[in-house]
């Protein structure tokens, strides 16, 4: 496929994203205290933890959703904190979002078209004066929205309204809309949450696919066994602090991760 | 069927002066038209990119002053006063537009509509430049194109259709392009806007000042064909007048704000007799239309459209209007 690319030339060794000391406070709340880690190209990277562990929080601070109250986070090399979200999102940074988030009033195709806009350039007067720019842009867009769409397996849907299609569906539509911007970095939160078993391993083998074609994936889970089944690297998340990372093997030993969670589970 | 509508509805806005060469009619129609192209202009900030501009009146009021200061104090002739006004309008837009523009829902219809009061309250009191209360008279009418002259009433009325024609060609271009398309996404779901990299500012200021142009662009027209302006057209009350158009008409629609505009100046009309109890009867008009048709009278033939035709035009036909629909 057109979007597949080598991890490695891609950034010369060094990891895709690294983020570095980073805290966020609210108030007298530190949601993320001082977590550092990094993702390797064309790895997938998995986020676990509790409840509340901080996890979500994480990725709304890598996607520059919340600013970050200290740290850095480079992406591909370069200082990407304090850059607003589009900004970061233009750089190649994709996300989903916890609660499904889409355009629900535009049609599914639109959703998709919107996933691509960043790399169309149509203004206003491009618009009004019909210039060639955009129609090429239109006609661009609307091939790589199909491509996503097609690639999710919902481009029967492309022309129902994107709230009307069923909950799975609408999942698969926010990772068509990550995907349809060929992002070098896919930030997905708990993409399965409320999705049957059968269907997990379907979106299980979505996320490896979109790891094949070169799209580096960090993904927030809480249901264990996709994790372990599809994660390269885990970092384990506590009371907003890391308490290990490392392979599924290394991490599901690990005495800390047992205690923390067998911790949240006598709270629950 | 779309296109089977608007050839339609062109055919009856070229054929009223033939058919109905009543001046007063006329006049009412032609006023109207002009009124829609405010409420396309709101269509656009509202129905589009979902933000409430209360001052819209005043961006009117900016193009109509513009065009009867320009033509009366400086001898400019009406089609560059009509530049001069609409770029007038932008201008503030942009202005007004960076800074409101920071701000979220109600209080951004707060703060616009504290813009339009100001303005108003200018154009009241700097009465050696507007002349106040009085306003401004014998505005001269856009000059003759050969031997027609705009003095008279069936080429004014033509000439207003045209430039209804042009803002309705502008909104539905906008609408249907990846432009529009941003728009109504920020509208829909501003944060996963951000998400897909739209610089969300920058895109509602544009939607804003595209509004802008075409409330200044009414005004000016409006200042033109009247041949006299006073404040009282930049009032809040002004712009409550379109929002009731654009939502009884089908707001985020491309029918909805003449269909709206001519119904309603159409029952104004018809109730001249009532004329201060006139709201009585748009109030429960209203409240029926907001339970029964939430999108307006655009909406409410879309479904009737639906329901005649179920699987009514060819997919690759529906994209394209897949989102208006889905709007309207």
């Amino acid at each position: 496929m057109s979007t597949t690319r080598s991890a490695a030339e891609a950034t010369n060794g060094a990891p895709l994203l690294d983020v570095r000391d980073v805290t966020k406070r609210f108030g007298g709340l530190v949601a993320v205290d001082s977590v550092s880690f990094s993702v390797d190209a064309g790895h997938i990277k998995a986020i676990i933890g509790p409840n509340g562990a901080g996890k979500s929080t994480l990725f709304n601070l890598i996607s520059g959703f919340y600013p970050l109250t200290s740290g850095s986070m480079s992406f591909d090399g370069e200082e990407i904190a304090g850059l607003p979200m589009h900004a970061i999102a233009r750089r190649g940074v994709a996300r989903t979002f916890q609660t499904t988030s889409l355009f629900s009033h535009l049609t599914v195709l639109d959703n998709a078209m919107m996933g691509y806009r960043m790399h169309t350039k149509s203004a206003l007067f491009d618009v009004l004066l019909r210039t060639p720019r955009t129609r090429r842009e239109e006609r661009e867009s609307r091939e790589r929205a199909f491509e996503a769409l097609r690639f999710a397996g919902i481009e029967p849907f492309a022309d129902r309204v994107a709230g009307s299609i069923p909950q799975e569906a609408q999942k698969r539509l926010a990772i068509a809309v990550a995907v349809a911007s060929d992002p070098r970095l896919v930030l997905l939160d708990e993409p399965v949450a409320g999705v049957t078993s059968e269907e997990t391993d379907a979106h299980a083998e979505l996320i490896r696919t979109m790891a094949r074609r070169g799209h580096t994936i960090c993904l927030v889970e809480h249901k264990m066994n996709l994790v372990m089944g599809l994660a390269d690297s885990i970092v384990v998340l506590h009371h907003g602090r890391k308490i290990a990372e490392g392979t599924p093997a290394q991490v599901s030993a690990d005495p800390a991760v047992i205690e923390a969670y067998l911790g949240a589970a006598s709270h629950a | 069927m779309r296109r089977a509508f608007w050839i339609a509805a062109a055919l009856v806005a070229v054929g009223v002066p033939l058919l109905h060469p009543n001046s007063y009619v006329l006049d009412v129609i032609a006023k109207a038209y002009i009124t829609a192209i405010a409420v396309y202009g709101l269509n656009v900030i509202l129905g589009y990119t979902g933000l409430l501009n209360l001052g819209h009146a005043a961006f009117f009021a900016i193009g109509a002053y513009g065009v009867a200061l320009l033509e009366k104090n400086a001898g400019w002739p009406f089609w560059p006063a009509l530049l001069a006004g609409c770029l007038g309008s932008v201008v503030l837009g942009f202005f007004v537009g960076i800074i409101s523009l920071r701000t979220r829902g109600n209080y951004f219809a707060i703060f616009t509509a504290a813009i339009g009061v100001m303005i108003s309250i200018v154009l009241t009191n700097a009465d050696k430049i507007t002349g106040g209360n009085v306003g401004i008279v014998a505005i001269p009418p856009p000059p003759n194109i050969g031997p027609v002259s705009f003095a008279d009433d069936i080429p004014k009325y033509y000439l207003v259709l045209a430039i209804l024609v042009f803002a309705v060609a502008v909104c539905a271009l906008v609408r249907n392009s990846l432009v529009g398309r941003t728009f109504v996404a920020i509208a829909d779901n501003e944060d996963l806007a951000r998400a897909t990299g739209v610089d969300v500012p920058r895109t509602k200021l544009v939607a804003f000042m595209l509004s802008t142009f075409l409330a200044g662009l009414a005004g000016g027209v409006y200042a033109a064909y009247v041949g006299f302006l006073g404040p009282d057209q930049s009032g809040l009350d002004v712009t409550f007048q379109q929002l009731l158009f654009l939502v009884v008409g089908g707001i985020g629609t491309i029918s909805g704000p003449l269909l709206g505009t001519l119904l309603l100046e159409g029952v104004s009309q018809w109730l001249q007799g009532v004329q201060q109890y006139r709201f009585i009867i748009f109030g429960p008009l209203l409240v029926v239309l907001v339970i029964f048709f939430p999108h307006g009278i655009a909406g409410g033939l879309a479904r009737l459209q639906r329901r005649i035709a179920p699987r009514g035009p060819t997919p690759s036909a529906r994209t394209a209007n897949a989102p208006e629909a889905a709007a309207s």
